[in-house]
């Protein structure tokens, strides 16, 4: 059996949520299994199994209302432990990362993050993962009786594969430990996508000249319905805040759509750029390194060319709407 | 305050990715090696707590000798003493029981690791050391503050942050944000002298068991010519009919 923690955000399950419900229907097909998804408190689940669940395990559980690595990861491992799960997986969000180590100690698990296709074989079990934030990929075997694995995003894909799933209560039972951290504030947007979820990202580079012209960005990012996000060196200055810096030591992006504008390409920057699936760059410097790494560019001035774009698209998006 | 920083020995960030030995084995040629940048970040920040309040800092590597300059840099940095566990860094896991194993002996307060290393980027080893001592745990930690046994840690969320209360023994899993870019310290020639005179103890290897394995790497496939494009009209229409992403 192969079991799916699908994360859910405010009772909605996420969509890498769903992707990974996908992806563990493929392991269960190779392996000859189904697959069973534990959520906790999401209001709907109906649609798990459209993308391969047979049964889901719902927890509710007020104490569980508030993302708890210790808690969550103690939860999943019951789910695994009571379903006898070989395989168990996650995917590659903050939240999964936090919770996924404790949980491989706990299941005595081997784990790979960042796994970006289905195993290469299930026996030896070989999983392909990027490494080197994205300028590598590494085959490796997982040795245990249970493998946990963390699928990319965006990496799979949302394959259908209807299934008729029952769904079930589970009461997992949780110790004082699991609550040893209290949250004390929680300062989020609201009314933003974040990078972690967005489809497309906007980002902007030291090209922008200044913290006063992103404006432009931000009325581009909403046009399309993206996030924005910016370069080390613009969260280094204090332009921007550093949630928004993306590359090697900052978020990883793996949007469907990355459009750099006035950024120059550093390689730590391509590096956390890479799994983003079409790159679009906008810079006046035709020997910036990004057009080497991009899909599609325009060499040019980003403030005459970042408003027409907006233009343009709001009367693209007036038509197909 | 006994702090711990775990210091992963990693390329430096814009070092050429390549293998050798038929893919099976990173390439070091010419490859200049950094304390993993995450890391130093919980570094400096340890540097903080020993200037205000009198702590006293170690830091750990597991790996060979070839991890010792590293090891040297940090403690021209200002760490007290550090601790090599002399064998090759296999997986995560078996990274994390040699480090819990140092943190159980040595009884510190405050582990501090990096939120991933750039190399492997695996994410894993200071939460697996987290559960093996029964220590609570805060990842993407970008605020640490301790009085007496109590921490308030603030956390990276998606979008944004959660400050959270807990007390020690804690691991963090640490990142930008612990200090800025500008904190960050680059050794002085007095650091350095009194480096190469503090202890680097080496010690062997508990027994320990790798979980994974990595059999071969590659590199992605090269990329594409760039599609250059004149005006915007042009770009839209590509976006939409060629690449379909919008």
């Amino acid at each position: 059996m192969i079991l799916v923690y699908t994360e859910s955000e405010e009772g909605k399950i996420k969509k890498i949520a769903l992707e990974a419900v996908a992806y563990a229907k493929g392991i269960a097909d190779q392996m000859g299994t189904t697959v069973t998804a534990v959520s906790i408190n999401a209001n709907d689940t109906s649609e798990l199994g459209k993308y391969g669940a047979s049964k889901i395990l719902q927890v509710s559980n007020d104490k569980l209302g508030n993302f708890n690595a210790e808690a969550y990861a103690d939860v999943i491992a019951q789910a695994a432990k009571n379903e006898a799960a070989k395989v168990v997986v996650v995917t590659s969000s903050a939240n999964s990362k936090f919770l996924a180590p404790a949980l491989a100690v706990n299941l005595e698990a081997g784990y790979v993050p960042n796994v970006i296709s289905l195993p290469e074989s299930t026996s030896p079990f070989k999983v392909k993962h990027s490494v080197f934030t994205n300028k590598a990929f590494a085959s490796t075997e997982i040795t245990t009786d249970i493998k946990i694995i963390g699928l990319g995003k965006n990496s799979y894909g949302l394959k259908e594969n209807e299934t008729s799933a029952t769904s079930q209560a589970f009461s997992p039972n949780l110790d004082a430990h699991d609550f040893d951290m209290e949250i004390v504030s929680v300062d989020k947007a609201t009314d933003k996508v974040t990078i972690a979820d967005a489809e497309i990202v906007v980002s902007g580079g030291r090209g922008l000249k200044g913290p006063e012209n992103w404006g432009m960005i931000e009325d581009l990012a909403k046009v399309l319905g993206a996030a924005t996000a910016c370069s080390k060196p613009v969260s280094d200055m204090g332009w921007r805040p550093h949630s928004e810096h993306v590359g090697q030591t900052g978020k990883p992006v793996a949007s469907n759509l990355y459009i750099a504008i006035g950024i120059s390409g550093a390689i730590q920057h391509l590096a956390g750029i890479n799994s983003s699936k079409v790159k679009v760059v906008i810079n006046n410097d035709p020997e910036a390194p990004f057009f080497k790494a991009a899909d599609y560019g325009i060499v040019g001035d980003a403030f005459e060319i970042v408003p027409k774009l907006t233009e343009k698209l709001k009367e693209f998006k007036a038509q197909n709407s | 305050m006994k702090i711990l920083v775990c210091i992963s020995h990693v390329p430096d960030t814009t070092s050429k990715i390549n293998f050798t030995d038929g893919d099976t084995k990173f390439d070091t040629n010419g490859v200049q090696f950094v304390i993993n940048p995450n890391d130093e970040f919980g570094l400096t920040r340890a540097m903080w707590f020993k200037e205000k309040q009198a702590a006293i800092v170690h830091v750990a590597t597991v790996g060979g000798p070839e991890t010792e300059p590293t090891l040297r840099k940090a403690l021209a940095i200002g760490a007290d003493e550090a601790i090599r566990v002399n064998t090759v860094a296999t997986d995560g896991f078996s990274v994390a029981k040699q480090l819990a194993n140092i943190a159980k002996e040595g009884g510190y307060d405050l582990v501090i690791g990096g939120r991933e290393s750039i190399d492997y980027n695996g994410g894993m080893v200071p939460g697996m050391l987290a559960k093996l001592i029964g220590a609570n745990f805060v990842n993407t930690c970008i605020g640490i503050e301790v009085e007496g046994d109590k921490a308030t840690a603030i956390r990276e969320i998606d979008g944004g942050k959660e400050t959270l209360k807990t007390s020690l023994p804690l691991v963090i899993g640490g990142q930008k944000g612990l200090v800025e870019e500008s904190d960050l310290r680059i050794p002085n020639m007095r650091g350095i002298m009194q480096a190469r005179t503090k202890p680097l103890n080496v010690k062997e290897p508990i027994a320990s068991n790798a979980e994974t394995n990595t059999v071969s790497f590659e590199k992605p496939a090269p990329k594409g010519a760039v599609k250059l494009v004149d005006n915007v009209d042009e770009l839209i229409d590509l976006l939409h009919n060629e690449a379909k992403v919008i």
